[in-house]
């Protein structure tokens, strides 16, 4: 027997890795590496908080949520590939500007 | 017993991953030790009993999303990022702040909520059950969500296709 407390301070590490990462990460593959670090944090949450309340409901989120996580990954490397053919650089600094 | 010595053990790995993570350099490294908090994590999903969201963690997850990002790494040649120093303020300010807010959290959790303990496998979410709900409570958000993923890959195959190839094409139509 497993406190459910323990599962969301885990969940809160977790989160919290991810959200100094991406505050201190420059390089801009290693900071979207960092979202889905914050993204796998809420999961645990939503798992442990169905089987807190027995609503299989949280599990069909986490679903969802992995979904969208896919798409939002397809997405964000494809702009990735975008900025780096334009700027030649992955560093967040280097890229400060809205038009070349 | 053997419920906390399992937590124990792969939340250990997941918050050593999650560490690493910040702490590596190359991204390939940050990359590898993300995939390391992705199936211990999906471990400690296997121990609250959610079977299929544990395959699919594994699936989606370690599977397709990192190998996507391992591609892009080794695509794009990304090197190890260079650091640039933080302000002192943020430093001297940031660090205790964090570490106060996240005592507090983890007091404030555990104070509340810690008189209710779940036993092994708590509630058993296996694909058929979940399968049902998605098919039946959840038609409609899953059908957005697919929706969602073909807009998803329309937009990719537009921000990374090449842009000589549809200047030209421009070029032809006037």
């Amino acid at each position: 027997m497993v406190p459910i407390s323990y599962y969301l301070v885990l969940s809160g590490i977790l989160f919290g890795c991810g959200v100094v990462g991406f505050l201190i990460k420059r390089n801009i593959i290693s900071i979207f590496m960092s979202i889905e670090l914050m993204l796998n944090g809420v999961n645990l949450s939503f798992v442990a908080f169905a089987a807190q309340w027995h609503a299989l409901s949280g599990q069909v989120f986490v679903f969802l949520v992995m979904v969208v996580a896919a798409a939002e990954a397809a997405v964000g490397l494809a702009i990735i590939i975008a900025v780096y053919r334009n700027r030649e650089t992955l560093n967040v600094d280097q890229v400060n500007l809205l038009k070349l | 017993m053997l419920h906390l010595a399992l937590f124990s053990i792969f939340g250990a790995i997941c918050v050593a991953g999650a560490v690493n993570l910040l702490v590596q350099r190359h991204p390939i490294n940050s990359a590898l030790s993300l995939i390391a908090v992705m199936t211990s994590l999906a471990v400690e999903y296997l121990l609250l009993g959610a079977e299929f969201v544990a395959a699919v963690q594994v699936i989606i997850y370690a599977g397709a999303i990192m190998v996507l990002f391992v591609f892009v790494i080794m695509l794009l040649n990304a090197g190890e990022e260079e650091r640039t120093t933080g302000s002192r303020v943020a430093i001297l300010f940031g660090i205790p702040g964090v570490l106060l807010g996240g005592v507090l959290v983890a007091w404030t959790l555990i104070q509340r909520s810690g008189t209710d303990e779940v036993a092994l496998g708590a509630l058993p979410g296996s694909p058929t059950i979940i399968g049902w709900l998605l098919f039946h409570d959840f038609l409609l958000p899953f059908e957005v969500t697919s929706l969602l993923i073909l807009i998803a890959i329309m937009g990719a195959v537009v921000l990374a296709g090449k842009p000589e190839a549809e200047t030209q094409q421009t070029g032809k139509g006037h």
